[in-house]
């Protein structure tokens, strides 16, 4: 089956998916990232480490319909770490908010599609691009729904994710002393722990850790997982919403092509047609060597 | 001379000056390297960044701050205006990638506003270089200088040989003319000279001032260009607050009477190349000699 075909009528119940599936919407949306890239450039090091959290939303938590992009009790989803935005639209596109095609106008000045998130793009909540500002505004949107007279509304939840990087803004960590005081549950934040920003490994530059007792100690619950393995998110995910949680994902910056896996340089990459060819048989050795020839 | 080698020469003149970012460091990569402990990155924290400059400046260092320039004047502007703006403390602001050179960014990037905002905080400078030269160029007299100051940083290579030393407070005349001044800054000076060209070569007289240093403002050389028949201001900036609203402040001071058409921004621009995003918001040569011409032919 293809994933490209789940789009559903109704809202409800979410599409669950296999992991295999899910993986090939993975990897279809990487290939697009890597197109992406090679039209103008862009921040394929980080789109790349959240490709399989994005799929893990789109594909079995979030409760969106493609259909009616503005369903009045839909799931929330903001992508703070706005750069990455290819593979947010890449995953979109994958879950039928829009055809693929439109990506290719990348950076076009007509077009919509640029290096950062605007809500011209069917499925984007709000536009993003100055680090620190979902949160607060994710916040928001959470406390309005936990007032909402309807009850599916009051029942929808909120999804935010943050850069580890991003982690460095006085914003977010605001925004984390206040949620507990406000908001019981119905609010998630997805950190994107690759351990690399713009310049600098995390730990180097500004230390983040111990991050987990940090988050606890301003009231958070944590869950720690591995933000590549279907499995594993869809366990971190489960508790989500009855109290707020943080989920630590740890990801691979630049995850599933080779060149760019883990490397400090691999933020902004402007692909030349030779690198895009090398980048893309990368990724299909790494989807092979996992998953055999399902795509 | 670019950016990094002139600033690393007047490091090795004045001591007391210290290169700090908030994690941009696309204009001081390999400076940095060779800063040792007068280089300074605190992470993503614009706010702390400018805190942080006001106590090295307070300790009496020479902090160049650099970071992209809408997270830098907007995001810390409180910051800029309290700590930096009441103690009028010799921090030197470097924004990165301003008015139109934010590329494909699109709105959170575009610091259209950052002229008008750092105008207001009482003795803050106020530069913008027309290219690498004069990037290069103004960087003694803004350390020289004792007082706050925003640099509105733009590495596009020099069209012409800029006429003598840079001066904070002194514009550049390029031309005088009697039916038309074009006044300009920064990024969108190359379009002013080509507007100026595709004019003259029309057979209008056509004045052409470099204003760079908007804060202090030359208002001898405003002045004189008020003695066109048209004023044109040509800025990628929203059209009140800067160079626009100097204009009118001044002639409307000093009892002037002028015919001005103001080229700006009303709303963000559309992402893209820049040759495309200023085609795309009409501040491209073309576009402002033909919406000058249309004005003059309008007059007569």
């Amino acid at each position: 089956m293809d994933l490209v075909d789940t789009q559903v009528a109704t809202p409800r119940p979410r599409p669950m998916s296999e992991a295999r599936s899910l993986a090939n919407a993975a990897y279809r949306a990487r290939r697009t990232v890597l197109e992406m890239s090679a039209r103008g450039g862009c921040f394929v090091g980080s789109a790349l480490s959240c490709v399989d959290l994005l799929v893990e939303l789109y594909f079995r938590q979030l409760r969106v319909d493609p259909i009616d992009p503005g369903w009045d009790a839909r799931d929330i989803f903001l992508l703070s770490k706005g750069h990455a935005v290819p593979a947010l639209y890449a995953v979109l596109a994958e879950r039928g908010f829009f055809r693929r095609e439109r990506l290719m106008t990348h950076l076009e000045v007509e077009g919509s599609v640029y290096w950062h998130p605007n809500r011209d793009i069917p499925g984007i909540e709000f536009h993003s691009g100055s680090l620190g500002h979902c949160l607060p505004v994710g916040l928001g949107i959470a406390l309005e729904r936990a007032r909402s007279r309807d009850a599916e509304r009051r029942q929808s939840q909120v999804f935010v994710m943050l850069g580890d990087g991003e982690l460095n803004e006085g914003s977010v960590w605001e925004s984390l002393l206040v949620a507990p005081q406000l908001l019981a549950d119905g609010l998630t934040v997805i950190v994107d722990r690759n351990r690399i920003q713009a310049n600098e490994r995390t730990e180097t530059l500004l230390p983040l850790e111990p991050l987990r007792s940090k988050l606890e100690a301003f009231g958070w619950r944590v869950a720690e997982t591995s933000g590549h393995d279907f499995a594993a998110m869809e366990r971190a995910f489960e508790p989500c919403g009855e109290r707020l949680t943080v989920i630590l994902a740890e990801t691979n910056r630049g995850r599933g092509v080779e060149s760019l896996e883990n490397r400090i340089g691999g933020w902004f990459v402007h692909a030349s047609p030779t690198e895009l060819d090398l980048y893309q048989s990368e990724l299909a050795s790494a989807h092979r060597a996992e998953w055999g020839d399902s795509e | 001379m670019s950016y990094e080698t002139t600033l690393e020469e007047l490091m090795h003149e004045h001591p007391e000056l210290m290169l700090l970012t908030a994690e941009n460091r696309a204009a001081i990569r390999s400076l940095a390297t060779r800063a040792g402990d007068r280089f300074i990155d605190v992470g993503i924290c614009e706010q702390t960044l400018v805190g942080v400059a006001a106590g090295l400046a307070l300790s009496g260092r020479v902090p160049m701050v650099h970071a992209l320039a809408p997270f830098l004047t907007m995001r810390a502007f409180e910051f800029i205006r309290t700590d930096v703006g009441i103690a009028n403390l010799p921090v030197k602001l470097v924004g990165f990638i301003p008015g139109i050179l934010s590329d494909g960014n699109g709105p959170t990037h575009q610091a259209i506003e950052d002229v008008a905002l750092m105008r207001q905080i009482p003795g803050m400078r106020v530069v913008c270089p027309a290219d690498e030269d004069e990037l290069c160029a103004c960087l003694p007299a803004l350390i020289r200088d004792r007082g706050p100051a925003y640099l509105r940083y733009n590495q596009l290579p020099a069209r012409l040989r800029h006429l003598g030393d840079f001066e904070l407070g002194k514009a550049e005349v390029l031309l005088t003319g009697r039916d038309v001044c074009i006044i300009s800054y920064g990024a969108l000076f190359a379009q002013a000279l080509d507007a100026t060209e595709k004019l003259d070569q029309l057979g209008y007289s056509v004045g052409l001032v470099n204003l760079r240093s908007l804060a202090p403002v030359d208002e001898a050389a405003l002045l004189e260009a008020f003695e066109s028949k048209l004023v044109v201001t040509l800025e990628d900036h929203f059209d009140r607050g800067a160079l626009r609203s100097l204009v009118c402040e001044l002639a409307v001071e000093r009892g002037k009477r002028i015919d001005l058409l103001p080229i700006g921004l009303t709303s963000w621009f559309r992402a893209g190349h820049l040759q495309a995003a200023l085609k795309h918001a009409a501040l491209d040569a073309e576009s402002v000699a033909a919406r000058v011409l249309a004005r003059v032919r309008e007059g007569t």
